[in-house]
């Protein structure tokens, strides 16, 4: 067993709102986790607790050893290069065309030859099927495209993890399923560890061997797929199938 | 106060950048374009008007006990120490630090400030430093051609609408500035600036809630900054003077 990420005990609050009430959970290095779970019950809170943009009032996180809630801004900015993280709006630089948005890291590190970087950058998005677009800005791409650019930032420097943060949320159902086949696609070719959220339960069969599900703001349950899926604990089989509770009203 | 104490945060963090990581030419050029090269007009305008109207007040004031050619000496003394540095620092706050909330804001609400986070990115490296130095390197140039302009124009005005004798004008406006009054202009010009890239990246950074959060930030950025600038504009000028006269 390869711990790659331990989480412990994890509190966070906003004002009076308990969004994380002692989150623990681990994933192992080459896993394909999903977290599920409502919307607005935290999943892009915790997801961002796992990188370290986001500091826990309570708890441990710890990645390959080292405890991120320990840790200043400068000294995760180094724990952060292991990282590849696709936003939900996908969140590219929009003053950057594609080209400077995909290239970002490699051109800030500045270790290899132009030449080098754009081959990186070629490589990148033909990986995501989006090849000769480099030159266009954000704001003339569609949703789809944009996160499939995003994602393309997130890979092209060979993370070891990649969090994606509701991939196919806001996508039509073609190009939902695109992104969750480049996802698996991350996954296999790069060996990644590959940590999503979502509420797409489509999305999550695709993408994920693991299944965690958040329920008011800790784990519920966890465990393969297929058992989360086909579970008949009555809130993950509500949650799955789409069934909201009952209105006594009603 | 706790957003006081903040300001001062990431001005010490904006310091320590330095330590970290050399700043981007091609960032700061960028900045620099816009903050500096862009700003001019703005500037430059607000000079011009400023130094006319002065000299047109000081000489109706002045033309009623005889001293018609102190009204150079005045205006000059009067732009270059205090509205000079003032007034176009209260130009750049509401062209330049309210364009630096809205769009840091901006990249904090669609998350952009997170992806360059998690792009081991450091926000004050790769966006505080840029405009910060390129307001330092502007404002003072900004705010020495304001001034000139000012008392360009206040020489026109003086001289060819008010009818006052040219040689005098520029003599008693000679021999009345001090070099420490133009030093007091651009030192007050390097402190301001300080305060509108430091207050508009933090209300930036910090802004909370979509686009009525981003509208928000940038009003509490060009009303903090403002009124700061003409509290310390204040204290300083009382400082400067201690200091000069010491
Ligand atoms: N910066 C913040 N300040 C205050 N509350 C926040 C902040 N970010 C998120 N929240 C609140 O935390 C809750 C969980 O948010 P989130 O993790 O985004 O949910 P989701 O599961 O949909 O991703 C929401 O109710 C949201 O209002
Ligand atoms: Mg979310």
């Amino acid at each position: 067993m390869d711990n790659m990420i331990q989480v412990r005990d994890v509190t966070k609050n906003f004002g009076s709102q308990r969004v994380l009430r002692g989150v623990s959970l681990d994933i192992e290095r080459g896993e394909a986790v999903v977290i599920i779970g409502r919307s607005g019950g935290g999943k892009s809170i915790l997801l961002k607790h796992l990188i370290g943009l986001l500091q826990p009032d309570s708890g441990i996180v710890r990645v390959d050893g080292e405890d991120l809630a320990q840790m200043d801004e400068r000294s995760l900015l180094r724990v952060r290069r292991k990282y590849g993280m696709l936003f939900q709006m996908a969140a590219l630089f929009d003053s950057l065309t594609v080209d400077e948005n995909v290239g970002f890291v490699l051109r800030r590190q500045g270790l290899e030859s132009e030449s080098e970087i754009r081959r990186r950058i070629g490589e990148a998005l033909e990986m995501v099927e989006l090849p000769g677009i480099g030159h266009k800005m954000p704001s003339e791409l569609s949703g789809g495209m944009r996160k499939r650019v995003g994602l393309a930032r997130a890979i092209v420097y060979r993370p070891e993890i990649v969090l994606y943060d509701e991939p196919t949320t806001g996508l039509d159902p073609i190009a939902a399923d695109n992104i969750d086949r480049l996802i698996r696609r991350v996954w296999e070719t790069l060996h990644v560890t590959s940590i999503a959220v979502t509420h797409d339960m489509k999305s999550a069969r695709t993408i994920s061997n693991r299944i965690l599900m958040l329920h008011e703001g800790r784990i519920y349950s966890e465990g393969p797929t297929r058992d989360i899926l086909e579970s008949t604990d009555p809130v993950i089989h509500r949650f799955v199938n789409g069934i909201s509770t009952p209105q006594k009203s009603e | 106060m706790v957003q006081l104490g903040e300001v001062f945060l990431l001005l010490a963090e904006t310091a320590r950048s330095f330590r970290h990581q050399t700043p981007s030419w091609k960032d700061f050029l960028h900045q620099l374009q816009f903050i500096g090269v862009k700003s001019q007009s703005v500037v430059i305008t607000t000079g011009a008007a400023t130094g006319m109207v002065l000299c047109a007040q000081t000489f109706l004031q002045f033309h009623k006990v005889k001293m018609d050619t102190a009204t150079g000496a005045v205006v000059s003394i009067g732009m270059s120490s205090e509205l000079g540095p003032v007034l176009a620092a209260l130009m750049l706050t509401a062209r330049v630090g309210a364009a630096m909330t809205a769009e840091l804001g901006t990249m904090k609400v669609t998350e952009q400030i997170d992806a360059l986070r998690a792009l081991a990115a450091h926000p004050v490296d790769t966006l505080v430093v840029p405009r910060f130095l390129a307001l330092l390197a502007s404002a003072p140039l900004l705010t020495a051609e304001s001034v000139v302009v000012g008392i360009l124009s206040s020489w026109l005005v003086g001289v060819h609408l008010l009818g006052i004798d040219s040689a005098y004008y520029l003599v008693n406006m000679t021999r009345y500035t001090d070099p420490q009054d133009v030093l007091t202009g651009l030192i007050k010009s390097f402190v301001f600036a300080a305060i509108i890239a430091v207050v508009g990246c933090h209300k930036g950074l910090t802004c909370r809630g979509g686009a009525e959060g981003v509208g928000r930030a940038t009003t509490e950025a060009v009303v903090a900054a403002s009124i700061s600038i003409l509290i310390i504009n204040f204290f300083l000028t009382l400082f400067l003077a201690r200091i000069f006269n010491a």
